[in-house]
């Protein structure tokens, strides 16, 4: 038996109980101790069945059919409970909030100690030297309504790190985090690789964002098997990423549209390392001037104006402070900040479930101050992040029609809007359906269909994309573009940078509270300053031009940004 | 916005200093003994015991009004159904029938039902200073650790310290999606109808309690991956030592329920003292 081995998978092949093929097809791969390995996939390629597989969770909480072999540290996993498992593989899970069971940071860190009846002095030794570890020293004593998210998953980790297993398994770190909050914890990961010693997986589907520090290896998955199972260069220098829906790194992109041959050799794997051809800066300057200038936004007449709003909740201090700004119809913006800058609170505002202190907000041209929250509904339309939120019917056709019954239309009219709706949003072969068979992309359609039907003439999104995968992503975005065309005005509330740069003609970007500013995406992501003061996080496209030397690196990324939604549109 | 199921009150008297379990065990046997007897003497000594604790924690009538409202309430609906089921439990149960008023053939006044009914009423006033003082003075984190001091399972303690926890977040839900039914046209302020307004509470409840059923799954995975329940006993990293103060504290609560039990064995009059004998 091989000493050095952490993970051994060896003709693995899982198949849930509850579905009628494998999830994991003949799995065969070996994790080294201290390797950082980094696995991607698309949903549903089994990445995340082959995380709980590690850690436990399957076969103790999901049910299945196993066939072949998994060692962890050269043992057979065949004989191990869950918690024989947990002293070898700590789980940073996704959801923080829900790992987060303690009621302050140190009794959440203690927790696993506490269950493995640790002394009391001892426990408070190592929840000390842990919380060191991880930069959370300084908030021990917090509750978990006190802290950010990015907090909590700090904690979480120091939870996990305090039972000294071998293996730290980190399941999307990334998928609750706004993308400032994101690169940081890809640091810490790091961080705590390289001083602590551990085996490091990390499954998550954006990339990029990953590469923000080394990997080892990275292991690509698809419908359940291994694709690939090499180091980032040679990966990102393939064309495996995009033909399997993961994105591949922006300035990768942009590179491979001006042309440039991307080799191994040229280490594209990560920013910092990438060496570009001597000719590469010709090619680009050429291939800028070739472009055609930039589409001109919409210059439709104004639609919305929100007038020097103010706005705090009982007690505290102000949520939104001042802000003003306009829509014109047919606009399709982005409202971006990090969490708790205030856009959702300003959305509350717009759609009147919240009034403002001071200011007043104009919707075609009338004020909506003496407005109920149902006649500013019925010219502005609000989805949530999460469907399952909105979702109150068992039915599509009951879903969609409950904004018309709350009005009281009479039901022989309801039936033909419901249709006209569900048609719009590709789902008028499911009127009948019950929502539970529908995937978590068509349960958000049938949210948007249920305002839609309503006939706003703008609809506002709380991220509309978080959590998804790339070709999921590409889906709902396209989606929202086609009804953008369709006359209605939407703005997009988010932290994802891509959405803003690729979807949309215009941001205004919000930070404690205050509007900071507006404007074009390609100017606000290549302006240094805004970005740190708005605690954004640049992409990989600025950071392109300003190692090819290129000056004017608003009007390439515009240009970049034109070509690609051309060619989305082709 | 921070919303918390109780508010714990900062405080550095010898009450808060006392361990959450000793806090539990005393609520308890003093909450023993006013359930056990029916003598109103020991009763009244209970409650000025009990209310008299309230200054020496510091706790201040604007902190717990807002409970005691409700209390309140409830006591009157309870003293109200009670004389409505049973007028007669008080002379049944102290054997005499001492006849004030006369309202109808079925509803009289006796002092035996008032001395009941005063006694009944008793029990809950003198306890709840002590419960109150238990919330209000145990930080949130010691709360299962206390319970698991007093002889409970330390599943059951910890299932309530995750309702303290998770309260927050549950309530951040509700008010998600209420902002989403309002958003899509759902009247809920005052000036729908109520029949309506507790309809349409039922179209909150359908997604929350889906959404509370996955962060359910998602609580348990997460702590079965952290080893929760691996061994029978576990320690707690918020329990506090006990002290001097702690001893004394049992010592005293712990007199007032065994000589409130020897009362009600060895006393003539068992568990019912008659003053109108």
């Amino acid at each position: 038996m091989d000493e050095q081995i952490a993970v051994r998978f060896e003709h693995f092949t899982f198949q849930y109980y509850a579905q009628a093929e494998p999830t994991l097809h003949d799995i065969n791969l070996e994790i080294r101790k201290h390797e950082k390995v980094l696995i991607v996939g698309p949903s549903g390629s089994g990445k995340s069945t082959l995380a709980h597989c590690i850690n436990g969770l399957i076969p103790f909480a999901f049910k299945g059919k196993i066939e072949g072999k998994l060692e962890l540290d050269g043992q057979d996993t065949a004989g191990m409970n869950i918690f024989d498992r947990s002293i070898k593989v700590g789980t940073v899970l996704q959801d923080s909030d829900t790992q987060f069971v303690g009621l302050s940071v140190a009794e959440d860190i203690a927790f696993a100690m506490e269950n493995d009846c640790v002394p009391q002095e001892e426990m408070k030794r190592r929840v000390a030297e842990v919380g060191q570890i991880v930069g959370v020293d300084s908030i021990l004593g917090s509750e978990p309504s006190e802290i950010s998210g990015g907090q909590k998953q700090r904690t979480t980790l120091a939870g996990v790190l305090v039972n000294h297993a071998e293996i730290l398994l980190f399941d999307e770190p990334l998928a609750n985090l706004d993308p400032a909050t994101g690169k940081t914890a890809i640091e810490i990961i790091d961080t705590v690789h390289r001083t602590q010693n551990k085996t490091t997986i990390i499954i998550e589907h954006r990339l990029e964002d990953v590469l923000h520090r080394p990997v080892d290896r990275i292991i690509l998955m698809k419908e359940g098997r291994i694709l690939a199972d090499t180091d980032p260069h040679s990966l990102c220098a393939s064309s495996l990423l995009v033909a399997n829906g993961i994105r591949e790194p922006l300035y990768l992109s942009a590179l491979k549209r001006a042309g440039v041959k991307i080799t191994a050799d040229m280490q594209p794997g990560y920013m910092d390392t990438i060496r570009l051809p001597e000719d590469c800066v010709e090619q680009y300057r050429a291939w800028n001037e070739r472009q055609a200038a930039p589409e001109a936004a919409p210059e439709g007449e104004e639609l919305l104006r929100v007038e020097d709003v103010s706005f705090s909740y009982l007690g505290q201090k102000d949520n939104v402070s001042s802000v003003s700004f306009s829509l014109r119809k047919g606009e399709m913006i982005a409202l971006i900040g990090r969490n708790g800058a205030g856009k959702s609170t300003l959305s509350k505002l717009i759609c009147g479930i919240a009034r403002p202190d001071k200011g007043r907000i104009l919707c075609g041209g009338e004020d909506t101050a003496p407005m109920s929250i149902k006649e500013i509904a019925d010219r502005i339309g609000f989805v949530m992040q999460n469907p399952n939120q909105m979702i109150s019917k068992a039915m599509i056709y009951d879903e969609v029609a409950l904004g018309l019954r709350y009005r009281g239309v009479p039901e022989e009219d309801i039936r033909p809007r419901v249709e006209r709706a569900l048609k719009v949003c590709g789902l008028d072969e499911f009127i009948e359906w019950p929502i539970s068979a529908l995937s978590f992309g068509q349960k958000k359609r049938v949210t948007i269909a249920a305002i839609l039907v309503l006939e706003p003439s703008i609809m506002i999104l709380d991220e509309p994309t978080a959590g998804q995968d790339y070709k999921h992503y590409t889906e709902i975005m396209d989606f929202l573009e086609q009804i953008n065309r369709l006359g209605i005005t939407v703005i997009l509330v988010t932290h994802d940078m891509h959405l803003m740069q690729e979807y949309t003609s215009r941001a205004i970007v919000m930070n404690n509270s205050r509007l900071l500013a507006s404007g074009r995406p390609s100017d606000i992501l290549t302006n240094r300053e805004l970005i740190e003061s708005a605690n954004l996080k640049e992409t990989s496209l600025f950071t392109l031009c300003e190692k090819l030397g290129i000056q004017d690196a608003s009007r390439f990324i515009q240009n970049f940004i034109d070509f690609e939604r051309k060619e989305r549109r082709k | 916005m921070k919303t918390k199921l109780f508010s714990y009150s900062v405080g550095n008297t010898v009450i808060h200093k006392m361990s959450g379990g000793t806090k539990f065990l005393c609520f308890v046997m003093t909450s023993l003994a006013a359930m056990l007897t029916y003598d109103i003497r020991v009763l009244l000594f209970i409650a000025v015991f009990s209310y008299s604790l309230l200054p020496v924690a510091k706790i201040t009538w604007k902190q717990i009004r807002g409970l005691m409202y409700y209390f309140f309430a409830f006591l009157w609906l309870n003293v109200v159904l009670t004389y409505l089921f049973s007028p007669e439990a008080g002379v049944e149960m102290f054997g005499t029938r001492t006849l004030l008023l006369t309202i109808t053939s079925r509803y009289t006044i006796t002092a035996e039902q008032l001395l009941y009914q005063f006694a009944k009423a008793m029990k809950y006033i003198a306890v709840i200073p002590m419960g109150m003082i238990f919330i209000f003075t145990t930080e949130s984190s010691e709360f299962a650790a206390s319970l698991s001091t007093a002889g409970i399972s330390y599943k059951i303690s910890y299932a309530v310290s995750l309702t303290l926890r998770y309260f927050p977040d549950v309530q951040r839900d509700y008010q998600t999606i209420s902002f989403a039914q309002q958003a899509r046209g759902l009247e809920m302020s005052k000036k729908a109808k109520l029949i309506d307004r507790f309809k349409y509470a039922a179209q909150i409840i359908f997604p929350l309690i889906i959404s509370s059923l996955t962060m359910i799954e998602k609580i348990t995975n997460a702590m079965d991956l952290r080893g929760f329940g691996k061994k029978k006993k576990r320690t707690w990293y918020s329990r506090r030592p006990m002290n001097a103060a702690d001893y004394g504290a049992i010592a005293v609560t712990g007199t007032i329920a065994a000589v409130t039990i020897l009362m009600m064995i060895f006393a003539p009059y068992g568990r019912f003292w008659n003053p109108m004998i």
